[in-house]
């Protein structure tokens, strides 16, 4: 009798644990290799409008972003609620989009400035008028290639609530 | 003294480091792909001659500061306006336009090569109705080169593919089929179709 008994007794074992670190790690993978870095710190509002004509931007390499939209909650005490425009994580006038393009374009080897491609990444609840001077701003400098960023949706989601 | 084997390393934080790299990752990176309406910007030109544009081969479409929409100067819904591009870009008045499927009324455009989208808006307007419009107007060509690409494909080999999969599979790597017809088809289609949006700078 003791013969069996010794076989049955004790608690459940402990489920094993070694192959932990390897889920783990092959969730790390997975992240590292299916996402970028976040290149901005955005100091603005930024919720794109939707759109469902939309096409993927390929190359990010070759994409300028200029971001506009209202300053955020922790900004507004010292730049106000009206929509501004950020470039390289710091608050930009329309007049520095000249100098930003221009440094854009000296950083990337000079057979692919012709392919670069300008994203505006603006809030929705942005008014064309500053959209407007950015496009003229654009225009002086040459750099027509201009992306309207958006998120795919149907466009009733873009009417103010 | 007796050769000691070396302890073995304890592995067991091993999954804490593991996770501490994932968290710093998911906090860091963004998954999100850059996506947008893609369109192209006028030169600055001093040009002193005005192309003279017959009124009959404009549509316009204001945007007034109330984010309301008039088109040919009577107000519309934004969801009537993409059948109502089509019907302008589509209607073929001078009978030229062999593939056009349109009224042909005399009083609307001569076709689709003559016809222009003239887009304005006022300083007030909200950047997201702005979108919403850009995007019908879009989608209005898309769909014609759309309708075009399913009745040309078939003639070049291309069964069942509308203007947005050719493009695709045009951009695809992996695609197998024959990539010069495919871009002869594309080229042909986008000058039948040609996108003539002009966006007017407001003063």
């Amino acid at each position: 009798m003791s013969k069996f008994k010794k076989k049955k007794g004790g608690d459940l074992p402990a489920v094993n644990t070694a192959s932990l670190p390897d889920i783990v790690f092959m969730l790390l993978f997975f992240f590292m290799v299916a996402t970028v870095m976040r290149e901005n710190t955005l100091l603005i509002e930024n919720k794109l409008p939707s759109a469902d004509q939309i096409e993927k931007l390929e190359k990010k390499d070759l994409v300028m972003y200029i971001y506009a939209g209202k300053p955020s909650a922790n900004y507004q005490s010292q730049y106000g609620t009206e929509a501004r425009i950020q470039l390289n994580d710091k608050f930009a006038d329309v007049s520095e989009i000249a100098a930003f393009i221009a440094a854009e374009r000296a950083s990337k080897r000079e057979e692919l400035v012709p392919f670069l491609t300008t994203s505006l990444k603006v809030d929705k609840d942005a008014n064309m008028g500053l959209v407007g001077d950015i496009k003229q701003e654009l225009r002086k400098v040459n750099a027509l290639k201009i992306n309207y960023a958006a998120i795919q949706g149907d466009v009733s989601k873009n009417k103010k609530n | 003294m007796a050769k000691r084997a070396a302890p073995e390393v304890n592995a067991g934080s091993m999954a804490d480091i593991a996770f501490l790299l994932l968290i710093f990752f998911l906090v860091t990176t963004t998954m999100e792909k850059d996506s947008g309406i893609s369109r192209k910007l006028p030169p600055i030109e001093e040009s002193d001659e005005d192309v003279i544009i017959k009124q009959k081969n404009i549509f316009t479409v204001l945007i007034n500061g109330k984010d309301q929409l008039l088109v040919e100067d009577e107000l519309m819904e934004l969801k009537n306006l993409r059948a109502a591009a089509i019907e302008f870009l589509d209607n073929g008045g001078d009978g030229t336009c062999n593939y056009c499927k349109g009224a042909k009324n005399p009083s609307s455009s001569d076709n689709p090569d003559k016809a222009i989208i003239s887009l304005k808006n006022e300083r007030e307007t909200s950047y997201a109705q702005y979108i919403s419009v850009q995007n019908e107007l879009v989608g209005a060509y898309n769909e014609l080169r759309n309708r075009r690409a399913l009745e040309l494909g078939p003639q070049k080999g291309f069964r069942d593919m509308n203007f947005i999969e050719m493009e695709k599979y045009y951009k695809d790597v992996k695609w197998s089929g024959n990539k010069e017809k495919l871009a002869e088809v594309i080229d042909q289609i986008r000058t039948e179709y040609p996108l003539k949006l002009s966006e007017v700078q407001e003063q």
